[in-house]
């Protein structure tokens, strides 16, 4: 078995990072997991927030993502998502707009599909500002 | 005899034509070069999505509760089509085809007694098809593949079907498209998005996975929850790709028309000068016979 797992990072528009990394922790569903190499095989949700990549121990990159998915298996981890953004690239004011403009489409939302992509929109944009936070 | 000025004045037009042509060409190919980079990037996205549907969807066969994106609610009496065509013309048969396509399969399911519905990408579908089923057309997206296809754009187009479709105004979604096959070949595919056909995707997870996937994977939260998430963006990822291809054909055919007229227009130029140069040739025997009858008579 490698001491490396292979990190694949897709977006649809192209894939963005494909490289060998010691540990990489995600935000999933329900709740933050970490990837080592011989992760169990699991198939998950993604909510917005950010990837740590790790490397001696020490986080070396930090990507927010948008939503989407990882598939585990014991030598690759790929997550798609749907938006990816390097952490220092993020912009507190940009966040905080789209934070607003998820706010005001929430209140206009009139069915429930609008309502739900509002929530998740607006929950993608308070993960953004949290992000720029840290 | 052809008037030699008038042969000129043609010639002249011809030769401009034929630069406006040999230009839009060479526009085309630099923009198929980009539009297929483009559709390439985007396959790993498209295709570990549809590995991991491919998967669920298995351990959903026969069973009862799968989500009605996938396995239908059950109806196919109202037919939403959607449309992706260009915005443009002079690219040869690429709009004339797939709207012929389309208006057949119009025709088909509305003589079968179901209600159709058609939603346009690209203007030249509209035109294609408004003519003959005016009042199918829901409504005309425009300069969405301008240059390129954007995925936001895909994920509207998905948002808007979806919510016709748990609104219960369609039953069935098909997305019909112009398959990049190379660059001098397009194909015209229908692609059905809903409910979502998993039999187009299983055959490429089973070459990839031997054993029974069901038991490889642990789903995290369970599986009902997360097709329930995939499903849709599976939608605007299935035509995503459905803009990039027809992007990319829709170059491929202009390009390849292009160099068709450019061809012509050479050809024509050609066969012009041939008889320009005659007629002067005439012009000018017709002269020298002239003056040497007028200096044998003095």
């Amino acid at each position: 078995m490698t001491d490396k797992v292979q990190f694949e990072l897709v977006s649809p528009a192209k894939l963005l990072l494909s490289e060998e990394v010691e540990m990489v922790v995600v935000p999933g569903g329900e709740g933050d997991f970490g990837v080592l190499p011989g992760h169990t095989p699991m198939l998950t949700t993604v909510r917005p927030g950010v990837i740590d990549i790790y490397e001696n121990d020490k986080v070396v990159k930090s990507i927010f993502v948008v939503g989407g998915f990882a598939e585990v298996s014991e030598e690759r981890c790929a997550v798609l998502a749907e938006e990816a953004i390097a952490v220092e690239d993020l912009n507190r004011d940009d966040a905080e707009s789209r934070l607003q403009k998820a706010n005001d489409a929430l209140t206009a939302a009139d069915n429930d599909i609008a309502k739900q992509v509002a929530e998740r929109e607006l929950l993608a944009a308070e993960a953004m500002v949290a992000a720029c936070g840290a | 005899m052809p008037n030699l000025k008038d042969l000129k004045i043609r010639i002249d037009s011809v030769k401009s034509t034929q630069k406006i042509t040999s230009a839009m060409k060479m526009v085309a190919a630099a923009k198929l070069r980009k539009a297929q980079m483009s559709a390439e990037s985007a396959r790993p996205y498209a295709e570990r999505m549809e590995a991991m549907v491919g998967a669920l969807a298995k351990s959903f066969d026969g069973v009862d509760g799968a989500p009605e994106l996938l396995a239908g609610n059950g109806k196919d009496d109202n037919h939403l089509i959607v449309l992706v065509a260009s915005d443009r013309g002079l690219c040869g048969g690429f709009n004339a085809n797939i709207g012929r396509f389309a208006r057949n399969k119009i025709a088909e399911l509305q003589n079968a007694g179901k209600s159709v519905k058609v939603l346009c990408i690209g203007r030249k579908g509209r035109d294609q098809v408004r003519r003959q089923f005016g009042d199918t057309i829901l409504d005309t997206m425009e300069n969405l593949t301008k240059n390129g296809a954007i995925y936001s754009d895909a994920d509207d187009i998905a948002l808007r079907i979806r919510t016709m479709f748990e609104e219960g105004e369609i039953d069935v979604c098909t997305v019909i498209y112009n398959k990049f096959v190379s660059a001098i070949a397009q194909e015209v595919t229908p692609l059905q998005v809903i409910p979502f056909a998993v039999d187009q995707v299983e055959t490429a997870e089973e070459e990839t996975q031997d054993g029974d996937l069901k038991a490889l994977y642990e789903y995290e939260p369970s599986e009902e929850d997360i097709l329930e998430e995939l499903l849709p963006r599976n939608l605007s990822v299935q035509i995503f790709r459905a803009m990039l291809e027809s992007f990319a054909s829709e170059q491929g055919a202009r390009m390849a028309a292009m160099d068709n007229a450019t061809r012509n227009a050479g050809e024509m130029i050609d066969g012009l000068t041939l008889t320009y140069n005659r007629a002067r040739q005439a012009a000018i025997t017709s002269e020298l016979i002239e003056i040497i009858s007028g200096a044998e008579a003095l």
